[in-house]
């Protein structure tokens, strides 16, 4: 709860979202948790009853990533693409394709990190092929794809932290 | 994939309200608004601008449905219109809150390896 103020969305054009969010950490901690499998299964995860059981990304350059959720009820979601361009600690750019498309076409996703006094700006800009591709992905937010609640999920890596 | 009670909730008109709150003296405006009905020249006041100018802003804003006029022929007072703005918030809250969720959790992990991140550090 402690950094809710810093982010913010935006719909910066007809086709994009952005986001952008502070963390109380440095750049190459968080590039680190955007990059690394066994981190991002902790944090990158569905509602209660959802597990990440593949997750396939290694920090390079035209290289492909695979991401895949499973529902205890046996329902599977994946995702993945090509990272296009990969700068350690400071920005990556990827494509996004849902195997059961919920949006039409493929994103083009940029993330980019921004460090001062220790804490870090995360910036990911959303580019869908077209308008409507942008807002079905927003209005069907909680229900569908990456849209999933992360409530319970919230409290286990308080808990990891904690430990 | 329409919101509940949104039934007109179409994609053209979020654009135009999203487009109408991007500028700051239109926010302004809205935020005077919303503290009761107001003319033209009433709204130009606190604003270094001339009256054309806030009209200018006030045509974006009835465009979008935001804004409308009152009924006296006199002064055409200008009122807000809360429910596209209800709408447009609902439309970015849903969404938010997704990647709220999903940083509040990278927040915690984050905390985890600066600790750990540390101790090894020291122990080095």
């Amino acid at each position: 709860m402690l950094n809710s103020d810093t982010m913010t969305i935006t719909t910066p054009n007809d086709r994009e979202i952005e986001i952008t969010r502070v963390f109380d950490a440095p750049r190459t901690l968080v590039f680190k948790a955007l990059t690394t499998p066994e981190l991002l299964k902790t944090w990158l995860l569905g509602p209660p009853g959802w597990t990440m059981t593949v997750c396939e990304i290694a920090p390079k350059a035209g290289s492909a990533y695979r991401f895949e959720w499973r529902k205890d009820d046996g329902t599977v979601m994946g995702m993945g693409g090509v990272l296009r361009e990969v700068i350690q600690d400071e920005r990556m750019v990827s494509t996004e394709r849902f195997d059961t498309s919920w949006y039409p076409g493929e994103a083009v996703i940029t993330q980019s990190l921004v460090e001062k006094n220790g804490r870090t700006t995360l910036t990911m800009t959303m580019r869908y092929e077209s308008r409507e591709a942008r807002d079905m992905v927003v209005q069907s937010g909680a229900t569908a794809g990456m849209g999933m609640g992360y409530d319970r999920l919230d409290e286990l890596l308080l808990s990891l932290g904690a430990a | 994939m329409q919101l509940k009670g949104y039934g007109r909730l179409t994609p053209e008109r979020l654009n135009a309200t999203f487009a109408a709150l991007a500028d700051p003296t239109r926010r302004a405006i809205l935020t005077r608004l919303a503290e009761g009905e107001a003319s033209v020249t009433e709204l130009a006041e606190p604003f270094d601008m001339s009256q054309p100018a806030i009209s200018k802003h006030l045509k974006v804003l009835e465009k979008a449905g935001l804004v409308t006029r009152g009924q006296d022929a006199q002064r055409r007072p200008r009122r807000l219109e809360a429910k596209p703005l209800a709408e447009a918030t609902e439309w970015l809250e849903r969404y938010r809150k997704i990647w709220e969720g999903n940083f509040r959790r990278l927040d915690a992990l984050l905390d985890e390896l600066k600790r750990t991140h540390k101790k090894s550090s020291t122990t080095r």
